[in-house]
């Protein structure tokens, strides 16, 4: 085990007490961490998965068959909706702060300050603003739209940093150069540096799904409860996890709810997979 | 050839314009959240009377007279998250240390997707989780009825877990080696020279840590909602049921009307000043760092 080897410098170390007791405890920590983490999957899994029947794939809900298609088709939708808004957003927002805003400006300070701000504020306090603002004022009521609205501002910040990031990452040498060919500010952006940054901004947005379907607290007063599919955008609907939420809330639908757990649990797979895929390609893409 | 260096330096300035003015979308959406949350909020506490909403103890909106007090939902809060830091903060510090200094680099390909997954499992499914494996578990071993105080302390310390491992694991590694091997030097085992040397050294990025920990566990609604019990009252003991300010919100907004509705937003006001000291203990600990 390498953990157990000698250090470098090949001094004869005795292993006291102390120490020992500080590796085992380390070691111990770690343990916890993943069996925490495969306890959950795998319980719920194990249990779940019988539930997975034909009929939770059916289009229409009612009392003795919760059915969640109904409730995937809305997270699509709100999936698709809020992506539309927020990535181009959050994407000029990075080029803003990474391309073009001068080192030491104002902007970028308030900018940053702010995108900070809304990480950390939590997801009941845009649920409750989304009421306020897109349900009431801007009278569309209970809708996917509302909720599609308020889960965007959510994810914004989110996807402008994983953006930024990727956008610092390429190295100045490929700008440099398109400049010194004589292409333009914007041409050398569009063309030469997002490009090469395609597939860490890939990785943030394919994570950004993750949270969009993860959400429930923003969703429940912006996007409502209605167990259907939905007629257009203004139409009430609720995601997989407000599916859930109200399952395991009213207890009446257990095994029903197993199924969905097993859903979003498979998603969230499939999910982080894809993101550490495409964060591969760009480590690969580099050397 | 003028006019096309013309059109393409409209284009340019166009679009910079764009870039800029979809860089000042967040500070339009923040300052939104504050006018209507202040606007909304803040009446109904200058009509309930700022103390007593703030520090008093019954919480009875249908009572006739009402009352509006959300200490114990403040309690509840603070309790809940003091709960999870305690359960989150020491495995989540010592998993970071054995990732950043312990960990070989074949285990480590395993363990921290492992962690960005625990990140990424949605808090309904840790709050079913918690509903059907840590409520009876919590029943069976301490008694009580199982929904308490403890159970969403374990729960919420899961799921700070992921954020706390994170950032202590970059403030790490961000040490340099040489504190590492200075320490080796002078004669220390490789443990005491990780726990004395580079931990301490981390010691601001851990803060921060654990500062983002207790922002996480405070915001958190849906996970909590389903393991607390949710008593309006205030929290007797760690095996009893408290509710949070943000599980009074989403269980009460759907039939509030009135005065009602404006205390919950009043809720989520005082979730949001909290928010805020957190952020703004979070920069200056991290001007620190720098």
């Amino acid at each position: 085990m390498e953990i157990l080897k000698k250090p470098a410098s090949g001094k004869k170390y005795k292993r006291n007490f102390s120490s020992v007791a500080m590796l085992t405890a380390t070691i111990a920590a770690a343990v916890i961490t993943v069996f925490v983490l495969l306890f959950l999957i795998g319980y719920i899994l194990v249990n779940g998965l019988p539930y997975l029947e034909p009929e939770m794939f059916s289009l229409t809900y009612n009392s003795e068959n919760a059915s969640f298609m109904p409730a995937i088709i809305n997270t699509v939708i709100m999936t698709g909706f809020s992506l539309i808004i927020a990535a181009p957003l959050g994407i000029f927002a990075a080029i803003y702060l990474a391309e073009y805003a001068r080192r030491g400006n104002k902007i970028v300070g308030i900018v940053r300050t702010t995108a900070e701000t809304l990480s950390g504020i939590p997801s009941i306090v845009y649920g409750l603003f989304g009421m306020l603002f897109f349900v009431t004022s801007l009278q569309l009521g209970y809708s996917l739209l509302a909720g599609a609205f308020t889960l965007s501002i959510m994810i914004l910040p989110f996807i402008m940093r994983t953006t930024e990031e990727a956008l610092k990452s390429v190295p100045d040498t490929y700008r440099e150069g398109s400049l010194g060919l004589g292409a333009g500010k914007l041409r050398t952006t569009f063309k030469i540096v997002l490009p090469s940054a395609i597939h860490g901004i890939l990785a943030g947005i394919i994570l950004a799904i993750g949270r969009i379907i993860g959400e429930t607290a923003a969703l429940i007063y912006t996007a409502g409860t209605v167990p259907e599919v939905p007629e257009n955008l203004l139409s009430s609907g609720r995601t997989l996890s407000v599916h859930m939420y109200i399952l395991s809330k009213e207890g009446l639908h257990t095994n029903q709810a197993y199924a969905t757990a097993v859903m979003l649990l498979i998603t969230v797979l499939v999910i982080n997979t894809l993101s550490a895929f495409a964060a591969k390609k760009i480590a690969k893409g580099r050397s | 050839m003028v006019r096309r260096i013309g059109v393409k330096n409209i284009k340019e300035i166009v679009m910079q314009g764009v870039f800029l003015i979809a860089a000042l979308v967040s500070v339009l959406a923040v300052a939104l959240i504050c006018i209507f949350l202040f606007a909304n909020g803040i009446p109904a506490i200058s009509k309930i009377g700022f103390f007593d909403f703030i520090l008093g103890k019954t919480w009875a909106p249908t009572d006739v007279p009402a009352s509006y007090g959300i200490l114990p939902m403040i309690m509840g809060s603070i309790y809940i998250t003091a709960g999870a830091i305690i359960v989150g903060v020491p495995i989540g510090i010592l998993t970071a240390v054995f990732m950043a200094r312990f960990c070989p680099p074949k285990l480590y390909k395993v363990l921290k997707p492992a962690v960005e997954l625990l990140a990424g499992i949605p808090s309904v499914v840790y709050g079913f989780f918690g509903l059907i494996v840590l409520v009876p578990f919590v029943r069976n071993t301490f008694g009580g009825r199982g929904s308490s105080i403890l159970t969403a302390s374990l729960l919420l310390g899961i799921m700070i877990l992921p954020t706390i491992i994170g950032v202590s694991e970059s403030a790490i590694r961000a040490v340099p080696e040489s504190y590492y091997e200075g320490a080796l030097a002078l004669g220390a085992t490789k443990e005491r020279s990780v726990y004395r040397a580079v931990v301490p050294a981390a010691k601001s990025g851990i803060m921060a840590a654990i500062v983002l920990g207790i922002g996480r566990a405070i915001g958190e609604t849906m996970a909590v909602v389903l393991v607390a019990g949710n008593q309006d009252r205030m929290p007797t003991g760690i095996l009893k049921g408290a509710r949070t300010l943000t599980a009074n919100i989403v269980l009460e907004m759907g039939y509030a009307a009135e005065l009602h509705r404006e205390a919950l937003i009043a809720t989520a006001v005082v979730l949001f000043v909290f928010i805020l000291m957190i952020n703004l203990l979070l920069s200056v600990i991290k001007r620190k760092v720098k």
